[in-house]
């Protein structure tokens, strides 16, 4: 196809991916608040529309709204450009993550990912690593002491768990022999997923995008009790909404991510053999990958009510003294297992 | 070649003119009523004392040193990974002895830190 047509399908599909992304951040924030709520006993949001379900909405609208007051010792123009950082990050890395196969619509060949480029998995680390000028930046330029203790917490955390994260990843190509999401999709064939083929790898890359989303249990950067908001204190207006925005846009890359990389992407295991009409196949399978989503989002929820925040301390030991040596291990362990079973 | 690229060019395009959008959108649309008790920093309803220019522990930028060497790694990993399946079938086992070796360098510098007492917070 030529290059007109290669970008109308691309605006088409980032204008759909960009609809569902931000639709999904709002009703995340509106189910966080409902999970938390059951899981504490309460009611939660239900006074705005059927069930409270135009809470978000109401959110958005009362934040756009609001003052928005810029401190006079902050540093201006970084000010304004850390949550713009945040919001570029969060919503330029789902330009890899394939949602489904490839289909045939009116004779091209669309594959269902934004882009479906050969170094997806480094193009998704390298915007990823953006995110933490965001955070301090946002602690830095804002002169308070409250921000900036968050900033540089989150910074060395951040980091920290980068590390781990990134050795984590290594298996995964090691199986997939590909950098491409879409081939590292379609080497988890069957129930061959990574999950089950590397479990300390899913576990220390689980771990690790909690850490990289500022998720408790590791929400060390905005502590409440401690340190007020963390890095984003001095926020107000849509400037603090972009912080909340990316935070759970991260929450639903990371989880897509996971998805991709160690639950089978949009795989169902063995649909081929209930021989289902091709549409109805791509269907069930963007299904899954939605349903897989889901459960990943919730399991984030879930975690965050559950479990209480790790002392500075802890985290970077655990970061550095457990994860690291860990992920090492597990590149090791793939190695092993290809020349042992030739998989 | 190149022209898988466009797309995540698009993407880039995208993101950035909807990050402005928002940041700016915070401007134009809320009241503007700034006053000196409202633009002063946050300190749990105190006067603020000092500065932000203090001097931050020296921890931090020993994790920040540590991350840009064991960070570098990775990317020396991922090559390897990509072509493992290929060169173990063409020169078998030394290619991964090879990385083995390299990650037990790596491991032993780690080791070094760790008894150096780099990794303690207190």
């Amino acid at each position: 196809m030529g290059i007109l047509e290669l970008a109308i399908i691309t605006i088409v599909k980032i204008l759909i991916v960009l609809t569902l992304v931000l639709l999904t951040v709002a009703y995340l924030v509106y189910f966080e608040r409902k999970i938390s709520a059951w899981i504490q006993n309460r009611i939660g949001p239900n006074r705005v529309g059927y069930l409270g379900l135009l809470q978000p909405f109401a959110d958005v609208l009362k934040l756009l709204l609001k003052e928005d007051i810029v401190p006079t010792v902050s540093n201006h123009p970084l000010h304004a450009l850390a949550p713009m950082i945040a919001l570029f990050v969060a919503f330029s890395t789902y330009a890899v993550i394939p949602m489904g196969p490839t289909i045939t619509l009116f004779g091209w060949q669309i594959p269902l990912a934004v882009a479906d480029i050969n170094m997806g998995i480094l193009y998704v680390l390298a915007i990823t690593s953006l995110g933490v000028y965001a955070i301090t930046f946002a602690g830095w330029s804002s002169g308070s002491k409250y921000s900036l203790l968050g900033g540089i917490r989150s910074s060395a955390q951040m980091i920290s768990y980068e590390i781990s994260m990134g050795f984590s990843v290594g298996g995964v190509v090691l199986l997939a022999s590909s950098l491409r999401p879409i081939a590292i999709v379609e080497a988890q064939s069957g129930l061959m997923w990574n999950a089950f083929i590397q479990p300390i790898g899913f576990i220390t890359f689980l771990v690790a995008a909690f850490a990289e989303t500022n998720r408790l249990p590791f929400d060390l950067p905005e502590a409440e009790p401690e340190l007020v908001g963390g890095y984003h204190t001095e926020y107000s207006s849509m400037k603090f909404a972009a912080f909340f925005l990316a935070e759970y846009a991260n929450m639903i890359i990371s989880s897509a991510l996971i998805v991709t990389l160690y639950l089978g992407g949009w795989q169902i295991p063995f649909i081929e053999r209930l021989n289902l009409p091709v549409g109805l196949t791509v269907a069930l399978q963007v299904g899954a990958f939605c349903f897989k989503l889901a459960v990943l989002l919730f399991f984030f929820i879930w975690v965050r009510w559950s479990i209480p925040r790790f002392r500075y301390d802890q985290l970077m030991s655990l970061g550095w003294k457990v994860m690291f040596p860990l992920s090492l291990l597990n590149i090791i362990w793939v190695a092993i297992l290809i020349m042992v079973f030739k998989i | 070649m190149i022209e898988q690229y466009i797309p995540v060019f698009i993407v880039i395009i995208v993101a950035v003119i909807f990050a402005v959008a928002t940041v700016v959108m915070s401007k134009l649309m809320g009241p503007q009523r700034p006053n000196s008790e409202k633009e002063s920093t946050y300190e749990s309803g105190l006067k603020p004392i000092g500065t932000t220019n203090e001097r931050v522990s020296i921890k931090y930028y020993l994790v920040a040193m540590l991350f840009i060497v064991f960070d570098l790694e990775v990317i020396f990993v991922y090559p390897w990974a990509v072509q493992f399946k290929k060169l173990y079938s063409q020169i078998g086992i030394s290619i991964f002895f090879s990385m083995l070796v390299f990650l037990v360098v790596l491991e032993l510098g780690f080791l070094y830190v760790y008894k150096k007492g780099g990794f303690k917070w207190d």
